[in-house]
């Protein structure tokens, strides 16, 4: 079952993929992701992991605006059935 | 920093079209490096049977299942399968395939058609979808098998070498995109090889081999299981070819 989509919940799930996925620097949501150092491939990871929890699929066109984590938690929460 | 070994992982291996020939050789020596297999088919269940029960007395584990991958939920269905018997799929064999030849003025669609979706899309797909616990597992193997014809002129064959040749490009792009992650990509590439596939074509061949002789499933097997192992880690986006010197 898909975890209720809440925006704290999104953040959750996201702060906590970003730890696993590992970065640098410190993980809020106007961090950029390069000053993260998470690349494109740690973004498909990031992507795999939010399909999973919230049956949000995030395509390569959506996620190649998205500059900071705010960023993505604000897309997944905007398309979350 | 050193990359994962294979003891690090717990996984298994997917050999796709495994009930004989060159993906059964595979499935046998990835399981004979204790790799718990997977033993797809697509018609020939009595053949991975056979294949299953020779790992099993071996002492091995396998498991047989029926899947055609130009289908997307049968896709699925083996990946999901495996994922449950096994745990994650961290080695993929793409080497199921068909053919079916003529001169170019005589290949119809009907023949085109299902030779590139079951030699080049089906392993885009299982590629695609292997790639998922590869990247959060930061290790994997994936071996496409293609042929001598992907990069040499075989004439009858313009469908199989489009079909081989895209593959050959596919596992370079795919080796870069994910080497990062401890993944690597590569194909193999046989020449003649005694099997089904290649059934009535060898007659006469064997002359225009400098080995004098076709290659058997085994020697190719070979090849798949060092591009599998600890030692060909650094190995990734490479074609190596197998066919008695054939095309050198």
């Amino acid at each position: 079952m898909p975890t209720q989509v809440s925006d704290e919940a999104v953040e959750k799930v996201i702060f906590d993929g970003l730890n696993e996925i590992g970065t640098d620097g410190e993980i809020s949501r106007s961090a950029t992701f390069e000053d993260l150092d998470v690349d494109s491939l740690d973004l498909v990871e990031l992507a795999q992991i939010v399909e999973e929890e919230f049956g949000v699929e995030l395509d390569g066109d959506s996620v190649k605006d998205v500059k900071t984590v705010g960023d993505v938690i604000d897309l997944v929460v905007s398309r979350a059935p | 920093m050193t990359a994962d070994t294979q003891q690090d992982v717990k996984g298994c291996a997917v050999v796709t079209g495994a009930s004989r020939g060159i993906g059964a050789a595979s499935a046998l020596a990835l399981a004979g490096e204790g790799w718990p297999v997977v033993v797809n088919y697509r018609s020939d269940g009595d053949g991975a049977a056979e294949v299953v029960e020779r790992i099993q007395r071996e002492g091995g584990r396998a498991t047989a299942a029926q899947a055609d991958l130009t289908d997307p939920a049968q896709l699925e269905q083996l990946f999901d399968g495996a994922e449950a018997e096994f745990g994650r799929v961290l080695v993929l064999v793409n080497n199921a395939g068909m053919r079916a030849d003529g001169l170019t003025p005589q290949l119809g669609r009907s023949e085109w058609q299902p030779v590139i979706e079951t030699n080049l899309s089906a392993a885009f797909h299982t590629t695609r979808r292997a790639l998922r616990p590869m990247l959060r597992a930061r290790f994997g193997r994936i071996v496409n098998v293609a042929s001598v014809v992907g990069t040499r002129a075989n004439a009858g064959q313009a469908n199989y070498a489009a079909s081989k040749a895209g593959l050959i490009g596919m596992t370079k792009t795919v080796a870069v995109e994910v080497a990062r992650r401890g993944i690597t990509v590569n194909a193999v590439a046989p020449g003649l090889v005694e099997t089904r596939l290649t059934e009535g074509i060898g007659n006469g061949l064997a002359d225009s081999i400098p080995a004098r002789r076709p290659g058997t499933p085994e020697e190719v097997a070979a090849c798949v299981r060092f591009l599998v192992s600890d030692e060909a880690a650094y190995v990734t986006g490479s074609v190596l070819t197998v066919d008695g010197g054939l095309s050198a």
